[in-house]
């Protein structure tokens, strides 16, 4: 009934989104936000094409799962990060953040 | 001992002592001086022990003693180390032994051994106030050395070792003039003696070596005792026009004795190495460098009389070497009349009786010119020993009374007769056989001898300058002993001088034993009254070194009357003239010559002469063309051209290709780094979300091209 | 048009909808809160793929874990956002551009690939027994053991590390001067 297609392009177009958000945003919590957005498209990606091509087989279950536990865990370090920068540096704006320039 | 081992062994003990003294024993005078005349008294003892073989022998000039080793191996043949005694060697081998050992005594006096050497002497300069001869080692080690060159000279039987002695004889006259190098005059002197004789000794090489090129030996046995060597040497013509090859042998080897004997015109060196010390003088000219010259000629008497006989004319040599003798004799005698050094006298008189000798051989007259040369060496030896003497007195006057007077001035001396007994009667017996003292004196004999030869043979050119250079012989003679030792003392020092030691007078006594006993070996047969008392025995040993025998001359008259007349006018005059000459006067002859006597004191102003046409030209060769235009400016030019160039080269490469290029490409690369890092830092800004977009961008044409490149 | 297709249209057209409202809400605060309403769209989809344990899941962590963390965050570093602000990074264009050209990217890849075409997915064998064998898998030595202890240690690591780096200043900092 619903099309493989539907689902990728949405994701596709999720992703698309965040990453816009991730490359466009000045706030670091934005840009996180975005990245957050890009692991929803992707995890959806894995989801459409476990239960498509291989509903039989829960590696593409387990594989949501890692990915999810992994975005978990990049966002508690990112958030951490963002806390520490603020506290030394009293911004938030990825702009401002580039002392590792030349 | 044979014979031959004793002539081999006669030059080696000097030799020895030469080596041993500058190696070893030259720090101890006494050690020194015991050696050199301990070495000097061996060859005097196996000289005699030779001589007395050598007279006792069998016509010793047709069997002579000869012994011959190869040395140096030249194709099929070698050149010959050897000894050859025959007459004449014999004789001259005596005379120079006793003078040798004369002299080598006396220089133990002379130099002041015993005294304590002064601390204000210095090397290299005369000691000034009798102290010990600060190289005294030195002088005995160089004298051994020459007494070694003499006697190899003496008793060499080949033409090379000859020469070999003759030049070693040239070194040791080169050092010992120049013994005191301190004072500017010795070392001129010293090279001026040696450069002159040089001349005549190259042009002696060259008749050495055209003698080679013709016969093929030096040998004087093969050359001079074989007629048909003789003969064919006289016809063949020689590479000059006019002279045979014997001819032009023979004049080339005069020049040498022209050198050496310091005969017209390079007689220059003679009166100048009066520089060196006394005995120098004495032993290299009187008794054996000199008569070395004279040696020669007498040894090569066969070849300069190829093709004469007597009674002929004279060949083109022996007309050269009388004229040359007499002209020198008679030249020598004259300015010797002018000279106030006491040395300077016997020097040109030294040159004068040389030509006595040289002319003598040029008329042909072998026997007189081998007498005359053995008187001469003991008679003027010991005339130069007095003098030695006499400065030494004067020099202790000059110290005693602190006055500067030149102690070799005879117009300082006067009245020494009374201060040094010894040596003026010996010196007045020299001095009279110099005159030719009738009778009683050796020169008398051997100078009568060459008048009578000139005369008879018919020479009366000859025989008048001859005579005439005898009468200023007897008259200079008289002047110097007038001045010297007659009348009264002419400034203090002469009144404060003192008689030499022992071994200074000793020496004197001895030679003029021989200064008047020796002529009486050779009385002609024919002379009135005496003649025929004591056999001719010089005629007959030393005539029989020739092939033919020389015939005794017929007595005449005349010569013997003009000679006894010039010797004793000579000797009159001059005792008239000078033996009242006061302090402060000037010298008598002054008046009388004028000009003349002013160019004769400046001995015809020849050193000037030569100074301007060959030191200058030299000079300035030396040092304008050789040194600054060559030297200078070629070769160092050339270096220097070199050098600028390389430079330039060095700093064009550095210029143009090392900095610019090299270096250049090294730092422009350097800085095309820098710029490409300073362009493409700007990617880092530091900020995330550019850093993303970068990858991203880059991610996308990989995947881009990974698509689109696959099929 | 079946119920199905309406269902997702409707919920994907949230889904994306908030999404787009997270990158272009200039307030922080309103973003986050479009992120939980994308967020929850994603798991009203999982639902619809019937992978309800995903749902669950995604609900759990995402939203109430990480959104609530975010906005937490948001309130702690909140003192420097100037209202009036702007948001967007000067080069804003270039994130679009970009964005836009993987989107294409991504479609004509798509494209390529037919088997997308598939209408109906296949069915899926024992339903209830789905969810027993995710659990078997994961500690299954022969199966997903392994990725599972990694990723329970990862998730401690990251745990320990964000506790240090967001240490307060004053006990860290005699350590460490400022860059």
């Amino acid at each position: 009934m619903i099309p493989l297609s539907w689902y990728l392009v949405l994701a596709a177009g999720i992703f698309c989104v965040g990453l816009y958000g991730a490359l466009a945003r000045r706030n670091a919590l934005a840009i996180l936000m975005g990245i957050e957005l890009m692991l929803n498209g992707v995890n959806l990606n894995l989801v459409a094409f476990w239960r498509y091509l291989t509903p039989n087989f829960i590696t593409g279950q387990v594989f949501v799962l890692i990915v999810l536990a992994v975005a978990a865990s990049e966002a508690a370090v990112g958030l951490a990060l963002i806390i520490s920068i603020y506290r030394r540096r009293s911004t938030v704006v990825a702009e401002e953040i580039n002392m590792l320039k030349w | 001992m044979q014979p031959e081992l004793l002539a081999w062994l006669i030059p080696l003990p000097p030799i020895l002592a030469f080596f041993l003294i500058i190696l070893w024993a030259y720090r101890n005078n006494r050690l020194s001086h015991t050696i050199a005349l301990g070495s000097m008294l061996i060859s005097w003892g196996l000289a005699m022990a030779l001589f007395w073989v050598a007279i006792r022998a069998e016509d010793l000039g047709h069997h002579p003693i000869v012994s011959s080793i190869p040395w140096l191996p030249t194709g099929e043949t070698s050149l010959n180390f050897g000894i050859l005694i025959d007459p004449l060697s014999a004789v001259t081998l005596f005379f120079v032994a006793w003078t040798c050992l004369a002299i080598f005594l006396y220089s133990v006096g002379y130099h002041n051994f015993g005294k304590r050497r002064d601390p204000d002497d210095q090397p290299g300069l005369p000691p000034k106030a009798g102290g010990v001869e600060p190289m005294y080692a030195r002088f005995f080690a160089f004298i051994s050395l020459f007494a070694f060159g003499m006697l190899t000279l003496v008793v060499s039987d080949n033409l090379l070792l000859l020469f070999i002695g003759w030049e070693i004889m040239g070194l040791c006259s080169y050092l010992l003039i120049g013994f005191w190098y301190g004072k500017p005059s010795a070392r001129d002197a010293m090279v001026k003696a040696f450069i002159t004789t040089r001349i005549g000794d190259v042009l002696m090489l060259l008749g050495l070596a055209y003698l080679y090129s013709v016969t093929g030996t030096l040998n004087f046995r093969a050359i001079l005792f074989d007629e048909q060597v003789l003969h064919t040497l006289a016809e063949t013509p020689s590479i000059i026009g006019g002279l045979s090859t014997a001819g032009l042998i023979g004049i080339l080897l005069f020049l040498g004795t022209v050198g050496k004997s310091a005969q017209w015109p390079l007689h220059v060196w003679l009166p100048d190495a009066m520089e060196g010390p006394t005995p120098v003088s004495a032993m290299i000219h009187a008794a054996t460098m000199v008569s070395a010259g004279v040696y020669l000629v007498l040894r090569f008497f066969p070849l300069l009389t190829a093709g004469w006989h007597e009674g002929a004319s004279l060949t083109p040599s022996m007309l050269v070497i009388a004229g040359i003798g007499a002209f020198t004799a008679l030249f020598a005698a004259t300015i010797a009349v002018t000279q106030v050094d006491i040395k300077r006298v016997l020097a040109y008189s030294t040159i004068s009786q040389l030509g006595y000798m040289v002319a003598a051989v040029g008329i042909g007259a072998f026997v007189a010119g081998a007498f005359h040369l053995i008187t001469h060496a003991f008679f003027k030896a010991l005339l130069f020993l007095g003098s030695g003497s006499v400065i030494h007195g004067m020099e202790h006057g000059v110290r005693h009374t602190h006055e500067h007077v030149d102690a070799q001035d005879m117009f300082n001396m006067g009245g020494l007769r009374r201060k040094m007994p010894i040596t003026f009667w010996t010196f007045l017996i020299g001095g009279f056989a110099l005159s030719g003292f009738p009778l009683v004196t050796a020169g008398f004999w051997s100078k009568d001898e060459i008048l009578a030869d000139a005369y008879g043979h018919g020479y009366l050119l000859v025989f008048i300058i001859l005579a005439l250079a005898a009468l200023l012989t007897a008259f200079y003679t008289m002047r110097q002993i007038s001045l010297t030792f007659l009348g009264q003392p002419r400034t203090d020092a002469a009144k404060h001088a003192h008689e030499s030691v022992w071994t200074m007078t000793l020496p004197l006594v001895v030679l003029a034993f021989f200064a008047v006993g020796i002529g009486w070996v050779g009385i002609p047969e024919q002379f009135p009254l005496l003649g025929g008392v004591l056999p001719n025995w010089l005629h007959e040993f030393v005539g029989g070194t020739l092939i033919e025998h020389p015939q005794a001359l017929d007595f005449n008259p005349i010569p013997l009357l003009v000679s006894v007349g010039v010797a004793l006018g000579g000797l009159l005059s001059g005792w008239l003239v000078y033996r009242r000459v006061s302090a402060g006067v000037p010298d008598p002859l002054q008046r009388w010559l004028g000009p003349i006597y002013t160019v004769l004191k400046n001995k015809y102003y020849f050193d000037e002469l030569y100074h301007f046409l060959f030191v200058r030209p030299a000079y300035w060769f030396a040092e304008t063309f050789t040194y600054r235009w060559i030297d200078r400016g070629l070769i160092d030019g050339f270096l220097h051209g070199v050098g600028r160039t390389a430079m330039r080269i060095g700093s064009f490469l550095r210029n143009a290709i090392d900095l610019p290029i090299i270096n250049g490409l090294a730092d422009r690369f350097g800085e095309g780094v820098k710029w490409l890092g300073r362009t493409f830092r700007v990617v880092q800004t530091g900020r995330v979300q550019e850093y993303l977009i970068i990858g991203l961008v880059f991610t996308g044409l990989l995947l881009s091209y990974l698509l689109l490149a696959q099929p | 048009m079946t119920v199905t297709q309406l269902v997702f249209l409707l919920t994907g057209g949230v889904t994306l909808g908030a999404a787009l409202m997270v990158v272009l809400s200039p307030r922080l605060v309103h973003a986050a809160l479009w992120l939980i309403l994308s967020l929850a769209g994603t798991a009203v989809l999982f639902v619809l793929l019937e992978a309800g344990f995903l749902a669950v899941v995604q609900v759990a962590i995402y939203i109430d874990a990480i959104a609530i963390l975010i906005i937490i965050v948001i309130m702690l570093t909140r003192r420097v956002m100037i209202r009036g602000e702007t948001q967007i990074t000067r080069n804003w264009w270039l994130g679009a551009l970009s964005a836009l050209i993987l989107f294409g990217g991504l479609l004509i890849l798509l494209d390529m690939v037919p088997i997308i075409a598939i209408d109906t997915p296949p069915p899926i064998a024992d339903a209830d027994q789905l969810l027993e064998d995710l659990g078997r898998s994961l500690v299954d030595v022969d199966r997903f053991i392994l990725p599972f202890e990694v990723a329970s240690i990862m998730l401690l690591a990251a745990l320990i590390g964000s506790i240090m780096i967001a240490w307060p200043l004053t006990t860290r900092a005699e350590g460490e001067g400022d860059q």
